[in-house]
């Protein structure tokens, strides 16, 4: 097992795991506080129109990807209102741009193996360059999110007193949709489009179910996508099944024990009192 | 250009993707003011994963689809009201049931091929009884909202008046959800995974933009499912370009517009409750008036 560790591929695959799963759970945290889930969503398929056209053009998927989600970010901070599950806009957007990928795909190559590295994710094929990369993109991340902490807490959880308190929501909205295409174009290459739902909002959703506390919430997050990064890893060269499907499993897993425990710590039908700035929708059932 | 229509193949699939287009802007419709698109893009999802586990197996697709998208949508309709939280706990298992669908395509060795077709639906894979078995599926789920329609309405523009009236409103929504699912597993052999989203969420988009009246905007719905449909299918047959790509270009295309002039009338004040694409705020009754 340790042997495998002295291959230059396994060594920038933990690497790039590493990284990627300390930024994407702290921009999560705030994904999740801010309930822009859907929109994370969206930024992640967004990011494989802008690979398969970034293949198209010969140029580098990371580029690509910067390139479309930092649009998509921008127009979707134009709209300004909060970004939610219900958002009309976001799912046209979303619509649209998985129609270009395909698009971009189909002209690329007629042959499906560009398509299903970008979906299903290729961090066994991440590159020195691309853990340097995202060693500057983490730091930039860490950066801001330090900077802009305090405001960007206060206008997550509840933005119409934090404008009236003086608080650029609007200009911090967009600001935070940029570092969050930012990171979901990096997750990407770990666990592909389809999957950056697993590392960005899952484990700091499990993390909010367990502590209220912001910064504990936030640690408690990075442990969890640490924890099932390097276990996927570890598992992914033990068993013969892809890395992506055991990173899902294991942050899935926490997921959904977070739930267990959040359910024995508040027995009965606990429900928390409806927060001013949440929305509550007409019954799923 | 008529010497196309001919060919079977296209002859199926030119009413697979008619069948397809009615069912989906008719759901669609239900699923935008409900507010439920993410819902419906997870279920697309959650298909995915039981058309591969199907393959692996060696049944057909469409019978993994169904087990799958049911069985999410009956977890989804136990999920609370609260948007963030749903949100989040819907994304989670379609993030898991992608998972699992990667799985299958590993055991499975016809990797590659086999997921983008899956993932992108192909035009020229359909046979006549794909398209009697749309049909009559498509028949069930239209008429199961024949029967709910109004019931629906109500509880999904006023879920709190609705219940004191006595209409059973979480059962509506499972249902509604359940039916939902058939009608994406439908829809995944025609278009794919991947944009089933942009049948579903396109033209009822469109057409709750353009007027508050239900039973006028699922018509509208419906005409405009259809000529995407056609015209993607047909643009399709004579470009290399993939079908869903037209499809889903045409419904951006006639969307943004739409958006950007259209203004819907009457007040848009927020309201807890209020259905998105109409006008949250006002009751059924003065919408009429507006």
């Amino acid at each position: 097992m340790l042997d495998l560790l002295r291959h230059d591929f396994v060594q920038n695959a933990f690497l790039a795991g590493t990284l990627v799963a300390i930024l994407s759970a702290l921009v999560g945290y705030f994904v999740v506080l801010r309930g822009q889930s859907f929109a994370c969503e969206a930024l992640s398929h967004i990011g494989f129109a802008g690979a398969t056209g970034a293949a198209l053009l010969g140029v580098s998927s990371l580029l690509g990807m910067f390139f479309f989600t930092f649009l998509a970010a921008i127009g979707m901070g134009a709209l300004g209102r909060r970004l939610r599950g219900r958002d009309i806009e976001v799912s046209m957007l979303l619509s649209f741009v998985l129609g270009l990928g395909v698009l971009f795909l189909s002209l690329y190559t007629r042959q499906a193996s560009a398509a299903v590295g970008i979906l299903f994710g290729s961090i066994l094929s991440v590159t020195r360059l691309d853990v340097i990369i995202t060693l500057a993109c983490g730091l930039l991340t860490v950066a801001l999110l330090t900077v802009l902490y305090r405001p960007l807490l206060f206008a997550s959880i509840d933005p119409e007193v934090a404008e009236a308190r003086g608080v650029p929501v609007r200009k911090l909205s967009v600001l935070f949709l940029l570092l969050m295409a930012l990171s979901v174009s990096e997750a990407i290459k770990v666990v592909g489009v389809l999957l950056v739902f697993a590392l960005l909002v899952v484990p700091a959703a499990a993390a909010e179910h367990l502590t209220h506390r912001p910064l504990a919430a936030l640690l408690l997050g990075v442990l969890i996508g640490l924890v099932s990064t390097w276990g996927g890893l570890a598992l992914a060269f033990i068993g013969h099944w892809p890395v992506s499907f055991y990173i899902v499993s294991l942050t899935s897993l926490f997921y959904f024990a977070s739930l267990a425990i959040h359910a024995v710590r508040f027995p009965g039908r606990y429900r928390e009192p409806p927060h001013p700035g949440r929305e509550v929708l007409p019954p799923a059932r | 250009m008529f010497a196309l229509l001919k060919f079977g193949f296209i002859q199926n699939t030119i009413l697979a993707g008619s069948i397809v287009a009615i069912a989906t802007a008719v759901l669609g419709y239900f699923l935008v003011v409900r507010g439920l698109t993410f819902a419906g893009h997870a279920l697309a999802s959650i298909g995915f994963a039981g058309a591969a586990g199907a393959v692996l197996i060696g049944a057909a697709p469409v019978y993994g689809m169904l087990v799958f998208t049911v069985g999410a949508s009956l977890v989804i309709s136990l999920l609370g009201r609260e948007v963030r939280e749903r949100d989040i706990a819907i994304g989670v298992i379609m993030t898991f049931a992608l998972g699992l669908g990667i799985l299958f395509l590993s055991l499975y060795h016809g990797y590659a091929e086999q997921a983008y077709s899956i993932l992108f639906g192909s035009i020229v894979g359909i046979s006549r009884s794909d398209v009697l078995r749309s049909g009559l599926l498509s028949l069930g789920v239209l008429a199961a909202i024949a029967v709910m329609a109004r019931p629906l309405l109500f509880a999904s523009f006023d879920p709190d008046l609705a219940e004191a009236r006595g209409v059973p409103v979480h059962a509506l929504g499972s249902v509604f959800l359940v039916v939902v699912a058939l009608t994406i597993s439908i829809a995944v052999q025609v278009i794919g995974v991947l944009l089933v989203f942009a049948l579903l969420v396109g033209p009822a988009a469109t057409a709750a933009r353009l007027t508050y009246r239900p039973g006028r905007a699922i018509a509208i719905a419906i005409l405009l499912g259809l000529a995407y449909t056609w015209l993607g299918i047909l643009l399709a047959s004579i470009s290399p370009w993939p079908v869903s790509f037209f499809i889903a270009v045409l419904s951006f295309g006639v969307y943004l517009p739409v958006r950007l002039l259209v203004r819907p009338r009457g007040r848009r004040a927020a309201h807890p409750h209020g259905p998105a694409g109409l006008a949250p705020g006002l009751p059924l009754e003065e919408q009429r008036h507006a």
